[in-house]
């Protein structure tokens, strides 16, 4: 079925951010949204997760609507963006632990080693580096099934060896007839990526508008 | 239930761990209370007379110290939006989290309250009645305290604004307690301001969850 999205818009702050967005993402897909600072990667991923209102258009996973079932929509995806939901006084183990526990329990030792975490395990969260965070938050993608998985530049802070771990494991969540919508700016060497380019509206919008005020001077 | 003993579990934890604030709310009413002999003076007889309202009056203020952090860690480490995209209802998440509060926050008062009962002379009926009071009182404080935690997440410094906004929200569970404890003191029936404050904490329990739940999803826009 995948993911079906047709006229979307949005707004934040009473300014438009995205308009007139269609996409869609089969079984087994992924799409790569590429586009400039600003261009609205992230808050078309926050729309996608039900985190920000969408002003028009609908958004359909399996042929579930957004707006009509909510709950049965955000069964289905896994959300993960800038910020990797770590607390730093827990262990890396304990943090897992305890997504894997609210989303039902699956399997953290498997998890662990999908990112070479298992080394780590113990380790309280604060004294672990920037990428080591990294891939505790991706690693939380790990421990409940999820057909859609919506990542925000999901390669930041990563280094080469923990990237082809991430592409191996979105590799076999993709095989396994899964979706995933990727905000990038690198070149993941993924089998025939769909690419949706987002330019910022705010210069698109400027130029239609005729009245000086609205056309974003006071901006 | 597993998920919401998962969300319990870790509001403990983290709670305990070193930067959770747990004992922080306790210190913070053992040293008001302690400070209030030097200000009013050390004869006993004018201590038993403020004894009940310094004791409840420290607490209400102890209970907000721990509160503005309550969901805004949450909503600056990113959890709040993986938690409000788990399967378990945001509103089940205010209610664990107050409840949670209530345990680390509000139930060390209540078993602290009797040791500074005696520092401050408190008249001898009046000892069960103000542990059962703040019993009775502290998780409606700790619920309340929620709704204002959820309204101020995205907000700097909004720890005083929660407190400008939840102290007024205080002033009923803060008369019921009080009068409960001082009725027994003067000899008179506590029961009937128990009762009333026992229904009062009832009401707020059962609400704040949703009002707190709103508010979130308001913030998370």
């Amino acid at each position: 079925m995948g993911l079906l999205v047709e006229g979307l818009s949005c707004n934040r702050a009473g300014r438009p951010v995205l308009e007139g967005i269609a996409l869609e993402v089969p079984d087994g897909g992924c799409l790569a949204l590429r586009g400039p600072n600003g261009a609205g990667k992230s808050t078309l991923l926050r729309v996608l997760a039900g985190l920000l209102p969408a002003a028009s258009g609908t958004i359909a996973l399996d042929g579930i609507r957004l707006d009509r079932d909510r709950d049965g929509y955000g069964e289905r995806l896994a959300y993960a963006g800038h910020l990797d939901a770590i607390k730093p006084q827990l262990a890396v183990a304990e943090n897992l632990a305890f997504w894997a526990a609210l989303h039902g329990g699956g399997d953290i030792a498997a998890a662990l080693e999908a990112f070479d975490l298992a080394a780590i395990a113990e380790r309280p969260a604060h004294v672990c580096s920037a990428g080591q965070k990294r891939r505790l938050g991706l690693a939380r993608l790990l421990v409940a099934p999820r057909r859609l998985w919506l990542l925000d530049e999901p390669t930041v802070s990563l280094d080469a060896d923990a990237v082809a771990r991430l592409l191996a494991v979105l590799r076999g969540h993709l095989a396994g007839g899964g979706m995933a919508v990727i905000a990038t700016h690198a070149d993941l060497g993924l089998p025939e990526p769909r690419v949706l380019r987002l330019a910022p509206l705010a210069a698109r919008s400027a130029a239609r508008q005729t009245e000086p005020f609205l056309a974003g001077d006071w901006a | 239930m597993s998920a919401g003993a998962a969300v319990l579990g870790r509001e403990l934890r983290l709670a305990l761990r070193s930067g959770g604030g747990a004992g922080l709310g306790l210190a913070f009413f053992l040293i008001t209370v302690l400070l209030v002999p030097f200000g009013v003076g050390p004869e006993p007889e004018k201590l038993a007379t403020v004894a009940v309202g310094t004791l409840w009056i420290a607490a209400l203020l102890a209970c907000l110290l721990s509160l503005d952090r309550l969901f805004q860690a949450d909503q600056e480490d990113g959890t709040l939006d993986i938690l409000a995209l788990s399967p378990l209802p945001l509103e089940t998440l205010v209610a664990l989290k107050a409840a949670a509060h209530w345990l680390t926050t509000g139930l060390p008062l209540v078993a602290a309250a009797p040791l500074l009962g005696i520092t401050l002379n408190l008249p001898a009926p009046a000892f069960p009645w103000l542990v059962a009071s703040l019993a009775v009182g502290t998780p409606g404080l700790s619920f309340l305290g929620a709704i204002g935690a959820a309204l101020t997440i995205g907000i700097r410094r909004g720890g005083l604004l929660l407190s400008l906004l939840v102290l007024p929200l205080y002033i009923p569970s803060l008369i019921f307690g009080a009068s409960a404890a001082t009725a027994a003191a003067e000899g008179r029936d506590p029961g009937p301001a128990i009762l009333l404050l026992a229904g009062l904490t009832l009401g707020i329990v059962a609400l704040a969850p949703f009002v707190g739940a709103a508010a979130i999803r308001l913030n998370l826009r």
